[in-house]
């Protein structure tokens, strides 16, 4: 199963995903895959250093699938949060 | 309305500074998130799904011209240029910084406006009529009182952290706007025999996963004694308030558990020894906030005039309008307009900067500079005089805010739902567009009439669903969006929750399920019948057979 | 963990024996209601400083006959959330006249304070690095009150009144 991991950032509040270079992206796409629960523990160690940082706030794994090359979180919620409201922004 | 005085503007500026204080603590590492978070969440500033959410009062609905023109300000310069108005006659913005809430806050203090214990475990904004002072049905103007309440509730040193949050609504009219019985403490003003205006006092109501209608504990109440009254009730609280379990820690828990006598008991064991107290409210205070809400200069204007008859017949679009949106004013020759944010384009109570803006110049232009907020999500401008409704109903229709929908099938209260809350299990928006939609024949929706569809998308009820005439709440089953119904729910004088009619829907089949039950409403109605009224007299079983079948 | 009365750092003269099997016989202490239950007339004929330490579910009702006994009361927050204590704190000031030191102790914020003293406490045990200015960021935080209580600040109601 693969998973990512998702939190906001502390200051802007946006949603960010942890990188494979230890930084934080709003980008589902740049974010870094843990194939093995190994990999994925070693992400949330990392997450929750960058919380005690105060850099971000309640980082946590996510589920997620591949469709193609696009990064799809299983659970709704998820995936409401990393692509947005499902309803336009009023303009 | 009323005007900070100094002591008001300094408060808030204060406040504000006490605020930027401990976000820059926060940013620079010296608060933890558990230290910060009730900081900010009793200035109004959640943590949502994309972003921080900042929740501005509007005191018992009460905006003038100046200060929606800022809140149009906030949206521009510190969120993405919108705003959305809520059940509780506040605005929020879903898309603040928190390193921009210090500035954001600090330019609403210029026009009187904050967060202040707009969440948190304390006492909430104080809601009320939004026809306050201008309803023909009105016995007492209910804003003096809730502007009274206001002060004492900001920064209450003694209930700031009680076991749960507070909300007071006040009505000054038979029927109730307000929905006092759906709240912790309802007042509503009334006579008593002697011809006195006073409270009737309704504690425990409240939504949720429990809702309740609330019990009357005292029938009439001077108004010297509402502080001291009130505080009683908020010490019983605080002391006798569960705080073991977070959904059984509202004082309608209480109420239902001890019951009301008991309740009563210990809440006027704790008034006599209060109730001569400071907080005894004196005359001359009352009639000093009073003159804050003086009427303002209306003009002798006729009434009902031939020109306004004529306007109506000559443009079918205004009439229907003038039909759905307008009500009856105290005064002779004013009206009260409602203005729909229920159009098909944007969500349901949400704005623009642009329409803001807007808004605040016709507030300015015809109604006396100033506005209302309701709970429905809606806008009132409540003094325009009859003779300029039309030249006002255009301007309206240019910015899509005339939708002539009030009370009727596509009025629909919606709460932000999975598509903003953290706390939503399934979403509301969609839903309510798709009602929307589906209703857009204003013949149909003229010949339903007088029905109030509310939406919640989680257990939490921020929709007031359980008072909805339809009720739908949105659930996640096994990972999928199901809508549940109720029935037959009503806030007003007549409070009642509604009726679940049995499994839910799927997110596709919802809308369906919704014209189900307006068509099974049509078919058995009597002559001139509301939806609710129909409801009460058949009650189920026509509604669950079109629903599910003959079993 | 520092006291903090008055605006400045002050030492703590009680022992807290209220979770302790026996109470000594001498000595400053800081019982608990159960104990003083239990050993009131003992406690009565000591002669060091005595003070009692209300859990937050205990009503102020408990020892309303006996404050005259207590050099201190302190008030219990097991979580900073439990606000009962805010009540209890008013009503030792305001309906049972209680004179002497009014301490706040367990989970207290900082951001606290002014609240608390608003209430009534005189006295925090807090953890700060400069209690003292601490203190005085908290005094001086918000400067108008709407609500009438027994700290001797003026409600703007008040002052109101007396500019017209």
């Amino acid at each position: 199963m693969l998973q990512m991991i998702i939190a906001n950032t502390l200051a802007d509040g946006f949603v960010v995903f942890l990188t494979d270079d230890n930084s934080w992206t709003n980008d589902i796409a740049a974010g870094a895959l843990a194939a093995t629960d190994e990999q994925a523990e070693k992400l949330l160690a990392i997450a929750q250093k960058a919380e005690q940082s105060n850099l971000v706030i309640d980082p946590y794994l996510i589920p997620v699938e591949l469709e193609g090359d696009v990064r799809k979180p299983t659970e709704y919620r998820e995936y409401i949060r990393a692509t947005g409201p499902t309803v336009p922004i009023p303009s | 309305m009323y005007r900070y005085d100094e002591f008001d503007n300094r408060l808030v500026t204060e406040r504000v500074e006490q605020f930027r204080r401990q976000a820059e603590r926060r940013l620079a590492g010296e608060l933890t998130e558990d230290q910060f978070k009730p900081l900010r969440l009793m200035n109004g500033l959640y943590l949502q799904l994309h972003a921080y959410m900042l929740r501005i009062n509007v005191p018992y609905g009460a905006l003038s011209a100046q200060q929606m023109r800022q809140l149009a300000h906030v949206a521009r310069t510190y969120d993405k240029g919108y705003g959305h108005f809520t059940t509780r006659q506040n605005i929020q913005y879903n898309w603040i910084q928190l390193k921009d809430v210090p500035d954001a806050l600090a330019d609403l203090a210029e026009v009187e406006m904050h967060g202040i214990q707009s969440s948190g475990n304390c006492i909430r904004n104080t809601t009320s009529d939004q026809y306050a002072g201008v309803a023909k049905d009105e016995l007492e103007d209910p804003r003096v009182y809730c502007e009274i309440i206001r002060q004492w509730s900001t920064l209450h040193p003694e209930f700031s952290f009680l076991p749960r949050k507070f909300k007071i609504a006040v009505t000054g009219a038979p029927n109730d706007r307000a929905a006092v019985k759906l709240h912790d403490i309802g007042l509503r003003m009334h006579r008593n025999e002697a011809g006195e205006a006073g409270f009737e006092v309704i504690v425990g109501g409240g939504q949720g996963r429990t809702p309740f209608v609330g019990k009357t504990i005292r029938e009439w109440l001077a108004p010297e004694n509402l502080l001291s009254y009130l505080e009683a009730i908020l010490r019983v609280y605080n002391f006798d308030g569960r705080r073991d379990n977070k959904y059984k820690a509202r004082i309608k828990i209480l109420v239902h558990q001890v019951g009301a006598d008991e309740f009563r008991r210990r809440v006027d064991e704790e008034w006599e020894q209060i109730k001569d107290s400071a907080l005894k409210l004196p005359q001359e205070e009352i009639e000093r906030i009073n003159s804050y809400f003086a009427p303002p200069d209306y003009a002798q204007l006729e009434d009902n005039t031939e020109l306004l008859a004529s306007q109506r017949a000559a443009n079918g679009e205004f009439d229907a309008w003038v039909s759905a949106n307008v009500a009856d004013h105290k005064v002779p020759g004013y009206a009260i307009v409602n203005i729909s944010l229920k159009s098909l384009r944007l969500p349901p109570g949400d704005m623009t900067a642009a329409q803001m803006d807007a808004v605040a110049d016709l507030a300015d232009e015809y109604s006396f500079g100033e506005l209302r907020v309701n709970h429905r999500q809606n806008l009132v401008l409540a003094d325009v005089p009859q003779g300029d409704l039309l030249a006002l109903w255009e301007k309206l229709a240019a910015l899509d805010l005339a939708t002539p929908n009030i009370g009727r099938v596509s009025d629909i209260i919606a709460c932000p739902g999975l598509d903003y809350c953290a706390l939503a299990n399934a979403r509301s928006i969609p839903i309510a567009q798709e009602i929307n939609q589906r209703y857009q024949d204003m013949d149909r929706v003229n010949d339903i009439g007088d029905v109030t569809i509310n939406i919640s998308g989680c257990m939490n009820a921020c929709g007031h669903h359980h008072v909805g005439h339809i009720g739908i709440l949105g659930v996640d089953k096994r990972g999928k969006e199901f809508y549940q119904f109720t029935l037959g729910g009503s806030s007003d004088q007549n409070a009642s929750l509604g009726d679940r009619t049995g499994p839910g829907f799927p997110g596709d089949e919802a809308v369906d399920a919704v014209e189900t039950i307006l068509n099974t409403y049509l078919k058995i109605r009597n002559e001139g019948e509301r939806f609710l009224d129909t409801y009460r007299r058949v009650g189920m079983p026509p509604f669950k057979e079109a629903l599910y079948g003959a079993s | 963990m520092v006291l903090l009365k008055n605006g400045t750092v002050v030492e703590d003269t009680l022992a807290d024996v209220s979770a302790a099997e026996q109470v000594p016989e001498n000595g400053g202490i800081l019982v608990s209601v159960a104990q003083w239950q239990e050993h009131r007339d003992a406690l009565i004929q000591r002669s060091d400083p005595l003070g009692i330490v209300l859990r937050s579910d205990e009503k102020p009702e408990l020892i309303a006959d006996d404050l005259q006994y207590f050099g201190v009361i302190a008030l219990d927050f097991p979580a900073f959330g439990d606000g009962r204590a805010y009540s209890s704190a008013r009503l030792l000031r305001e309906r049972f006249s209680y004179p002497g030191e009014l301490r706040a102790v367990g989970d207290v914020l900082l951001e606290q304070l002014h609240f608390m003293n608003r209430v009534g406490f005189d006295a925090f045990a807090i953890k700060s690095d400069d209690a003292v200015r601490d203190w005085e960021i908290a005094a001086a935080d918000i400067s108008v009150w709407y609500q009438p209580s027994s700290d001797g600040r003026v409600p703007a109601t008040q002052l109101r009144h007396n500019k017209n």
